[in-house]
């Protein structure tokens, strides 16, 4: 992807979330307040971050590979059960990765 | 000043300063999927919203292409519309420049700091305050990430790679938890965006399948008469 498509990318996403943060502020609440659209706001973060979840732990490309990210993510998902700090389950999901890579050379 | 008003200051200052660390990862992740120092500032200083941003370089990282991560980080901003019309009688901005700095600012936490608060002024300290927290603290860190990200040997571009998808994790979280409203059908969409994502990824461009997992989210979220509320 070139410089320019990258930055085109940024700036339109960017411009974009904002005007759906400032549409919230500026439309009547009887638009935004349908069932199916509080409905489809409330569902899209869990399915599009589950997506992401194994997109970036599990693939690379178009394909599926096993490695230390779902070392990582398994140690994440304990500390989060453990209710630890964001900080702290992104060290020790790091830590987990970065011990597998040592490990397996 | 008033203990109340303390109290509310320091709670946000907490969950500003908490919050703002987290964007050493961004930084880092950014950094990762190839985007320079200037990409990554401009994306915390104007996109501002942790979720999307992380989706935009999670998918171009997975080498997806530029329309796919800007829809990704669509779809996760939509949620800040909902949050803005919530936010709109408590902050009740006047002209339109004002009303243009306030929705800058209007995220995950900052709705949720200025919800919580006892009465409407205190709930527009509570804005304010963890809104410049925040986008200070977010902005400084994703710098940090992003120049300490660089130039780091194998083990460390491994421990990134495990972050990133702990990133995502650490925010889906709270919305699985049992307690958190519909918890069940959120662990349904989730497991649904999970599988559709991945039964996808040998056979679509990178970046679709993320977007495509959106389809669990249409299925589970259509309105079912059982669950009308009168």
């Amino acid at each position: 992807m070139t410089g320019t498509t990258l930055w085109a990318a940024v700036l339109v996403a960017s411009a974009g979330c904002y005007l759906l943060k400032l549409a919230g502020l500026s439309v009547p609440a009887s638009w935004v307040e349908q069932p199916w659209v509080a409905r489809f706001v409330d569902f899209v973060p869990a399915g599009l971050l589950a997506a992401l979840v194994v997109v970036q732990a599990l693939t690379t490309g178009d394909r599926i590979v096993v490695d230390g990210r779902l070392a990582g993510l398994a140690v994440a998902a304990l500390a989060l059960a453990l209710r630890a700090p964001f900080i702290v389950v992104l060290l020790l999901a790091g830590a987990a990765g970065a011990l597998v890579h040592v490990v397996s050379g | 000043m008033s203990p109340d008003r303390s109290r509310t200051l320091r709670d946000a200052v907490g969950l500003g300063l908490a919050v703002g660390l987290y964007g050493v990862a961004f930084g880092a992740a950014a950094d990762a999927a190839g985007l320079d120092v200037w990409q990554a500032l401009t994306l915390s200083a104007l996109m501002f919203t942790g979720a999307s941003q992380f989706a935009l370089v999670g998918v171009l990282g997975a080498g997806g292409s530029a329309p796919a991560a800007v829809g990704s980080a669509l779809l996760l901003g939509t949620r800040n519309t909902v949050y803005a019309v919530r936010m709109a009688p408590l902050l009740a901005p006047r002209g339109l420049l004002r009303r243009a700095g306030a929705a800058h600012w209007v995220i995950d936490e900052t709705t949720a700091m200025a919800v919580a608060a006892p009465s409407r002024e205190l709930g527009r300290l509570a804005f304010w305050a963890t809104g410049a927290t925040i986008y200070l603290g977010w902005n400084a860190m994703t710098l940090v990430g992003v120049l300490g990200a660089s130039g780091l040997g194998a083990p460390a571009e491994a421990a990134l790679d495990s972050v990133v998808p702990a990133a995502f994790l650490a925010l889906l979280w709270p919305r699985l938890r049992r307690g958190s409203r519909e918890a069940g059908a959120q662990r349904r969409v989730a497991a649904g965006g999970a599988v559709v994502a991945l039964a996808l990824t040998p056979f679509v461009p990178p970046g679709v399948q993320v977007v495509a997992a959106v389809v669990a989210v249409a299925l589970a979220g259509r309105p079912r008469r059982a669950e009308q509320p009168a």
